[in-house]
C-alpha cells in the first residue's frame, strides 16, 4: 500500500508540469501546479498530525474543533494554492515522506456528517474500508487507528456521476485539451467521481476498435471511475453483431446517434428507427444529439453568405427550433421502436418543453441538460472577443434567450429533466481559431466537468428550487438508474462504492479560469459566483480532494462496465411490449372484382374470367395468412355450395355497386 | 394570364337572375337584402333593386345566400399504377355543385422526373374540356433537381399557378429530404407561392409497413397501424419548423389527427404562419371503421394520412375550425372503386388511396360544427370558401357576396335534413364512407358563373363550362406578414477585431495558412475575409491604427503567451 501510494502523491505534478512547459511555460500554469504540488505535503501534515489526533483523543470533543474546522475550511480552500506556493515550492522532496501516513486512508471513517440520498437525508457515520461502503449507522464499531473525518455539519453525498463528457475526442486532428487525465482529475476536484465518456468514432471505424482505444487511453490515464457510452457514427450492414458484442462482452449499455452533422454523422429517421430496434432488443439505451442537421447545413450556408463568420452564426445557424423539431422527432420514432430514448444536451426552452410533455403523455424518455446550459446563456456569442465568444461554441448551442437558464433549472428541479452532465470538450483557444474566418470550423465544446454540481448547486438548491435530495438525484442517482449502475453508484448505502462528497453548502467560491484544473485559458463561467462546494472528494475509498489539494494518480479509475436492460428504464418498455401486440382482423376474402393491377402480379384476374375453378373457400390463401386466425372465411361459403353460387359469381361489377363487395358480412 | 378565352356555351338558364328574399351570409356579417346577377357577376345588393324587366327571379324566403363553396384540395385526376380515380373532372364536378361547392382547387400529381408543365398542360386539357365549375390547380412538386425553378417560376409567372405542395411521405417516390425542403421553401418564397405540405414522415410509415407486413397483417387496417397520428404531427411540426426559419408561410393539406391540429394551433401562437386544412373525411367520419370485417367497406377508408381510429377526432377537429386554429376546409376528393382498391387485397400498400367527400364537404361541416353550435353561419361562410380564397388569392372575386364578385352563390337550406347514402350520390363509388349519417343542411339552389347549376335536387350542367382561374403570387393575406418580418428579422453579424493570436495548425485545410505568429502582415492589415463588409466594421480601427503597428510588431510575435489571456486580440 505504502509503495503504491507515494508514487502516486507524486505522479500527479509530473505530467502536469510537461503539461504547462508544452503551452508556452507559463507563470500562471505553474503557479497552478506549484498550489496543487506544495500542497501535498501541507495537506498530509494537516491530517497525520492536528487532524486525527483531536479525534483520536476524546469522543465527547470532537465536535468543537471539528465545527471550528468547518468553518475555517471553505475561506481557506481557495486561498491554500496562492498562499502555499511559496513556502512549499522549493521542497518538493518532503513527499517521499508521506508513506507512513498512508495505510490508514484506505480505511476511512466519516464522523457527524448529514448523509443525503436521493430519497432522504439522515445523521449518520459512515464507514469505509476496501473502496466500499462497509457500514453506516451510529457508534459504529471500527478498527483502531483508521482515518477520521469529521464532517460535522457538512452534507454527505453520493460522488457525482458525468452522464457526458468528450474527453478524447479529436476534431480535424485536433485532440481536446483535456484528456482524460487532466478531465478527470477536474472532475473530482469538483466532486464527481464517475464519468460517462462518449467514443466517437471516425464514421467507418468499426465501433469495437474505437472502443479499444477509448478503453486504452482512458485505463491509462482515468483518475476517476468511467464507463463509455458509444456514438453510432455511421449506419452500416454490420451494425447489429458490432452493437450486440459490445453489449454482451464489453459493458456498454448506451449508444448515441447523431440527427446533425449532415454527411458526416447524420442519421436518417429509417436508421434511425432501425438502429432503435436494434437497442431495444439488446435492452440498451438510446441517446440522441437532437439537432436538424439539414436545416443547420442550409442555415449555415446562408449566414456564410450574408457575410456573418463569427461564433455568433454558430447559434444563428442552430437556432433552437432546430433543436426542439430534433427531440420531437427523435420522441417519434423512440415511441414507434418502442425504445427508450435519452436526449443529450437539452439546451433549449423547447426542447425542454417537448420532453416535458411527452413525458406527461407516458412516453419513455429522459433529457439531459448540460451544466453549460443551466450556469450561463448564450448572449456571450456577440462578445466582441472572439476567443471569448468561440469559447461558448457548442451544439446545440446554449440559449441566447436569457430566461434558459432558470427554464431549464425548473425543469430539473420538477424531474422533467433528469440528469445533469457537462458534456465537457474543451479546445483551447488556438485551436477554437482554426475557424477565425468561418464559425463553421471552430471546433465545439465547452467545459464543465468541475464546475457542474457547484452549478446545480447555486442555481438550483440555493435558489431553492430544489432541495438537497433532487440534487443528489440529479447530479447522480438518476443518472446511475438509467444506465444501470444503481445502487453501485449514486447512492450512500452498505456495499455500494465508496465514493463520496463530502459538500460544504455554505462555501462561496468564484470560478475562473485562474483557478481551474483544466488546460483551457477560458472559462465559460468566469466569474460566476457560487455557492457549495465539495470539501472532501473520496473516490473508490480513498481521500481525492482534501483542503483544497487534489491527490490523483492517473490510471487509477476503473471501467465500470453495465448491464442491460435497467430496469429504472425497462421494467415500462417490457409491459408496453406485451400490451402493444397488434392483431389484423380476421376477415373473410375479398372475392369481388380487382382491377387488373399492372404492377401487382399478385392479385389475379378479375374473378369471371378466370378459368380457376377453385371455390372461394379455397382461394389462394396469401402465404402469411395465419389460418388460426381467418376463422370466418368459411362460416358462409361451404366447400360444396360453390358449384351452385357460381353462375352469381360470373356477374362483373353489377351496377348497384354493393352486392359485388363480398360474400360475407 | 393564360386560358380565360372560353367557348361558347349553351346558355341552360337565364343570364340575369334576381334573388329575392334571401339573408345574405359573409364571413364577417349577415343582412337582408336582394342579389342581382348579371354576366356572370353580382351587380347589385340591396333593396328594391332596379333590374330589367323579365329577369328570373328567385325566391329566397328568408334562407341563406351564401358565397359558393370553394373546395382546395380535390384529386380528381390522380394516377395510381396505371388506374385513374373513377371521378373524373366532369364526375367529380358535377358532385361538388351538387353539394354547394362552386369551385376547385385541384392537384396536378406529375410522375417523379416528369416536367411539371406537360403534366399542367395534361390536367388543364383534361379540366377544360371535362369540369362544370371553375377550377384552378396546385401542382404537387414530386422530385426536387435544378431544372425545376424555371418550370416554377413559368407556372407562377405565365400559367397562374401559386401554390405547390410538397410531399414528405412516400418514400423513394415523391419524398423530399429536409434539405430539399428547405430549398424548396426558399426558393417557393421567393416566387410568392403557397406551400403546400402533404405531411407525414415517409421514413418510419416504410418501417412499419415493412413491420406490419411481417407480422401478417395484410387488410386495411395495417395502413391505419403503419400510419399513427404521431408520424403525422411529427412531420408537421418539422414542415413548421423548415417554415419558421425560412420565414415562409406554410399550408398542411389534410389534418386528420388531434394531434397534427394541437402542433399547428401551437405553433400559430408562437408566431409563424401556419395553416390547417381539415377534409370532409376527418371532420365528418372517423378510422374506426379500417377494422371492418367487410373489406371493401375498409378499403373504401384509405387515405393519406389515414383517418384517425379516436372516434372524439371529429369532434375536436370541429372546434378547432370553430375557433379560426384551423382555416380552411377541403374533401381530398379521389375515391377509387372497389375493384381498384382490391388490386391491395393482399397487401394493403398496394391499396390505392383516396376517399370522397366532394358533395358531403358542405353539409359535414354544417351538420357537425355548425348545427351542433361550435361556429356560427358567418364562420362556416369563412372555413368553407373565404379563407380559402384569401390564401389563395382569389378574394374578393370567390368567397365572398359582394358587387363585382363573381356569381358563384348558393342558397343554403340550414334545416333539411338528407342522409347521406351512396345510392344517391352523384361520385361513381360503390362506397360512400359517409354512408348513413343524417345531415342538417343543404344546398336549395346553386348558382355557378350566374347560372342556376342545381334546383329542386336536379343538376343542369354541361361539361366543360367550368373556367381555369389564374392565381396571382404573393397574396397579401400570407405576405403581408412575411415583408415586413422579412425586414424586421434582418440579420447581423458582431463587428469585432480580428482575431489574431495563435490558430492551430490544421493540415487537413489548406485555406487556413498557418498560425498567425509567422505571417508577415501586420494585424491591422490582416486581409479582412472578402465577404466582409467595411461598412459594417467600424470597430476595426479604433484601438489600432495603420502607424502603431511597427512598434507593436514585436509584441504580436510572441507566440502562445502562456498566460493564455494577452493573446487573444488587440481589441476588448
Amino acid at each position: 500500500m505504502a509503495e503504491e501510494r507515494a508514487p502516486r502523491a507524486r505522479k500527479p505534478e509530473l505530467p502536469a508540469r510537461s503539461g504547462s512547459s508544452g503551452s508556452g511555460g507559463s507563470p500562471r500554469a505553474r503557479h497552478k501546479f506549484g498550489g496543487v504540488f506544495c500542497s501535498v505535503q501541507d495537506a498530509f501534515e494537516n491530517k497525520t498530525l492536528t487532524f486525527s489526533s483531536p479525534g483520536l483523543a476524546s469522543g465527547g470533543g470532537r465536535r468543537p474543533p471539528s465545527s471550528a474546522r468547518a468553518s475555517e475550511t471553505p475561506s481557506s480552500a481557495p486561498e491554500a494554492g496562492p498562499e502555499g506556493a511559496g513556502p512549499c515550492e522549493p521542497a518538493p522532496p518532503p513527499a517521499a515522506g508521506l508513506p507512513p501516513g498512508q495505510p490508514q486512508s484506505d480505511r476511512l471513517l466519516i464522523k457527524g456528517g448529514k448523509i443525503v440520498n436521493d430519497d432522504q437525508s439522515f445523521y449518520a457515520d459512515v464507514y469505509l474500508e476496501d473502496g466500499l461502503i462497509k457500514q453506516i449507522g451510529e457508534n459504529l464499531i471500527v478498527p483502531g487507528g483508521i482515518k477520521i473525518i469529521d464532517a460535522y455539519g457538512l452534507l454527505v453525498l453520493p460522488g457525482g456521476v458525468d452522464v457526458h463528457t468528450r474527453l478524447q475526442v479529436s476534431v480535424m486532428g485536433m485532440s481536446s485539451a483535456d484528456d482524460f487525465h487532466h478531465g478527470t482529475k477536474a472532475a473530482l476536484a469538483g466532486g464527481t467521481t464517475m464519468i460517462l465518456d462518449h467514443v466517437l468514432p471516425e464514421p467507418g471505424v468499426n465501433l469495437l476498435t474505437a472502443y479499444d482505444q477509448w478503453r486504452e487511453a482512458a485505463d491509462g490515464k482515468s483518475c476517476c471511475d468511467y464507463s463509455l457510452h458509444i456514438d453510432i457514427t455511421r449506419w452500416h450492414e454490420s451494425l447489429r453483431e458490432e452493437l450486440e458484442a459490445l453489449v454482451k462482452d464489453k459493458g456498454v449499455n448506451s449508444f448515441q446517434v447523431f440527427m446533425a452533422y449532415k454527411d458526416k454523422y447524420q442519421c436518417t429517421d429509417g436508421q434511425m428507427y432501425e438502429i432503435f430496434s436494434i437497442i431495444r432488443e439488446l435492452g440498451a439505451i438510446a441517446q440522441v444529439h437532437a439537432e436538424n442537421g439539414d436545416i443547420i447545413d442550409e442555415e449555415q450556408k446562408r449566414l456564410l453568405e450574408l457575410g456573418i463568420t463569427g461564433p455568433e452564426g454558430h447559434v444563428l445557424s442552430h437556432p433552437e427550433e432546430v433543436e426542439t423539431e430534433a427531440v420531437y422527432r427523435a420522441i417519434t420514432i423512440a415511441k414507434q421502436a418502442n425504445c427508450p430514448l435519452y436526449v443529450t444536451k437539452v439546451m433549449s426552452k423547447g426542447a425542454a418543453d417537448t420532453i416535458a410533455h411527452a413525458r406527461r403523455k407516458g412516453t419513455v424518455v429522459y433529457g439531459e441538460p448540460l451544466a453549460a446550459g443551466l450556469g450561463t446563456d448564450g448572449s456571450h456569442y456577440w462578445s466582441k472577443n472572439w476567443a471569448k465568444a468561440a469559447a461558448f461554441v457548442t451544439s446545440p448551442p446554449i440559449s441566447p434567450d436569457p430566461m434558459t437558464p432558470d427554464h431549464l433549472s425548473s425543469l430539473l428541479a420538477s424531474g422533467d429533466l433528469q440528469a445533469v452532465g457537462s458534456a465537457h470538450c474543451t479546445f483551447s483557444t488556438a485551436q477554437k481559431a482554426v475557424g477565425k474566418d468561418n464559425f463553421t470550423l471552430i471546433p465545439e465544446g465547452t467545459n464543465g466537468i468541475e464546475e457542474r454540481m457547484t452549478i446545480v448547486w447555486e442555481k438550483c438548491v440555493a435558489s431553492g428550487k430544489m432541495d438537497e435530495n433532487d440534487f443528489v438525484a440529479v447530479t447522480s442517482t438518476n443518472a446511475a438508474k438509467i444506465f444501470n449502475l444503481y445502487p453501485r453508484k449514486g447512492r450512500v448505502a452498505v456495499g455500494s462504492d465508496a465514493d463520496l462528497v463530502i459538500w460544504n453548502p455554505k462555501a462561496a467560491s468564484v470560478i475562473s479560469a485562474k483557478s481551474h484544473h483544466l488546460n483551457v485559458e477560458y472559462n465559460i463561467f468566469e466569474g460566476t459566483e457560487c455557492r457549495g462546494a465539495p470539501t472532501v472528494v473520496i473516490s473508490q475509498g480513498r481521500i481525492v480532494l482534501e483542503d483544497g489539494n487534489l491527490f490523483v494518480t492517473p490510471g487509477s479509475g476503473r471501467f465500470v462496465p453495465r448491464k442491460t436492460f435497467p430496469d429504472f428504464v425497462y421494467k415500462r418498455i417490457k409491459a408496453r411490449n406485451r400490451l402493444a401486440e397488434i392483431h389484423g382482423v380476421p376477415r373473410g376474402l375479398y372475392d369481388g372484382p380487382v382491377q387488373d393491377g399492372i404492377v401487382s402480379a399478385k392479385a389475379a384476374a378479375p374473378a369471371p374470367s378466370s378459368r380457376i375453378t377453385s371455390c372461394p373457400g379455397k382461394i389462394s390463401m396469401p402465404p402469411i395468412r395465419n389460418l388460426h386466425q381467418s376463422g370466418f372465411s368459411l362460416s358462409g361459403s361451404q366447400a360444396d355450395d360453390h358449384i351452385a353460387r357460381r353462375p352469381a359469381q360470373k356477374i362483373m361489377a353489377p351496377p348497384g355497386g354493393r352486392s359485388n363487395i363480398t360474400s360475407l358480412s | 394570364m393564360s386560358y380565360q378565352g372560353k367557348k361558347s356555351i349553351p346558355h341552360i338558364t337565364s343570364d340575369r337572375l334576381l334573388i329575392k328574399g334571401g339573408r345574405i351570409i359573409n364571413d364577417d356579417q349577415s343582412f337582408y337584402a336582394d342579389l342581382y346577377l348579371e354576366d356572370g357577376l353580382i351587380k347589385q345588393i340591396g333593396e328594391n333593386l332596379i333590374v330589367p324587366g323579365g329577369v328570373k327571379t328567385i325566391e329566397a324566403n328568408g334562407r341563406m345566400v351564401i358565397p359558393g363553396g370553394i373546395d382546395v384540395n380535390t384529386y380528381l385526376q390522380k394516377p395510381f399504377q396505371g388506374m385513374t380515380s373513377v371521378d373524373d373532372f366532369y364526375q367529380g364536378t358535377k358532385a361538388a355543385l351538387a353539394g354547394g361547392t362552386t369551385m376547385i382547387i385541384d392537384h396536378v400529381l406529375p410522375e417523379p422526373g416528369a416536367s411539371l408543365l406537360t403534366t399542367f398542360e395534361k390536367w388543364h386539357e383534361a379540366a377544360d374540356t371535362k369540369s362544370c365549375c371553375d377550377y384552378s390547380l396546385h401542382v404537387d412538386i414530386t422530385s426536387w433537381d435544378d431544372g425545376i425553378r424555371e418550370e416554377l417560376d413559368m407556372l407562377v409567372q405565365d400559367k397562374g399557378v401559386n401554390s405547390f405542395q410538397v410531399y414528405m411521405a412516400y418514400k423513394d417516390l415523391y419524398q423530399m429530404s429536409d434539405s430539399q425542403l428547405y430549398e424548396a421553401f426558399t426558393f417557393l418564397k421567393g416566387l410568392g407561392a403557397v406551400i403546400l405540405v402533404h405531411a407525414e414522415n415517409g421514413d418510419l410509415i416504410a418501417q412499419e409497413q415493412k413491420r406490419i407486413l411481417e407480422m401478417g397483417i395484410t387488410g386495411p387496417e395495417g395502413h391505419a397501424l403503419s400510419r399513427p397520428e404521431e408520424l403525422e404531427a411529427e412531420a408537421a411540426f418539422r414542415a413548421i419548423t423548415i417554415a419558421s426559419r425560412i420565414n415562409c408561410p406554410v399550408y398542411i393539406t389534410k389534418v386528420m389527427s388531434k394531434s397534427a391540429a394541437d402542433i399547428i394551433t401551437l405553433a400559430r401562437k408562437k408566431g409563424p404562419l401556419v395553416f390547417g386544412e381539415p377534409i370532409a373525411a376527418s371532420l365528418g367520419t372517423d378510422g374506426t371503421h379500417y377494422w371492418s370485417k367487410n373489406w371493401a367497406k375498409a378499403a373504401a377508408f384509405v387515405t393519406s394520412p389515414p383517418l384517425s381510429p379516436d372516434p372524439t377526432t371529429p369532434d375536436y377537429l370541429n372546434s378547432l375550425l370553430a375557433c379560426g386554429d384551423l382555416q380552411v376546409t377541403g374533401s381530398g376528393h379521389c375515391p377509387y372503386s372497389t375493384a381498384q382498391k382490391a388490386v391491395g387485397k393482399d397487401n394493403f400498400t398496394l391499396i390505392p388511396e383516396g376517399v370522397n367527400g366532394i358533395e358531403e364537404r358542405m353539409t359535414v361541416v354544417w351538420d357537425k360544427a355548425v348545427a351542433t353550435g361550435k361556429m356560427d353561419e358567418n364562420q362556416f361562410v369563412a372555413v368553407t370558401s373565404t379563407n380559402a380564397a384569401k390564401i389563395f388569392n382569389l378574394y374578393p372575386r370567390k368567397g365572398r357576396i359582394a358587387v363585382g364578385s363573381d356569381a358563384d352563390v348558393v342558397i343554403w337550406d340550414p334545416d333539411k335534413v338528407k342522409t347521406i347514402t351512396a345510392k344517391s350520390h352523384k361520385s361513381a363509388v360503390e362506397y360512400n364512407i359517409f354512408e348513413g349519417m343524417e345531415c342538417h343542411g343543404s344546398p336549395l339552389v346553386v348558382i355557378s358563373q350566374g347560372k342556376i347549376v342545381f334546383e329542386d335536387g336536379n343538376l343542369h350542367v354541361n361539361k366543360g363550362m367550368g373556367r381555369f382561374i389564374p392565381r396571382k403570387p404573393f397574396p397579401e393575406y400570407l405576405y403581408q406578414r412575411v415583408k415586413i418580418r422579412n425586414k424586421v428579422g434582418a440579420l447581423q453579424g458582431v463587428s469585432r477585431g480580428m482575431y489574431d493570436g495563435p490558430v492551430y495548425d490544421v493540415p487537413a485545410t489548406p485555406k487556413y495558412a498557418t498560425p498567425a505568429p509567422s505571417a508577415k502582415s501586420s494585424p491591422s492589415k490582416h486581409q479582412p475575409p472578402p465577404i466582409r463588409n467595411l461598412h459594417q466594421s467600424n470597430f476595426s480601427l479604433s484601438g489600432a491604427q495603420i502607424d502603431d503597428n511597427n512598434p507593436r510588431r514585436t509584441g504580436h510575435r510572441i507566440v502562445a503567451p502562456p498566460g493564455g489571456r494577452s493573446n487573444i486580440t488587440s481589441l476588448g
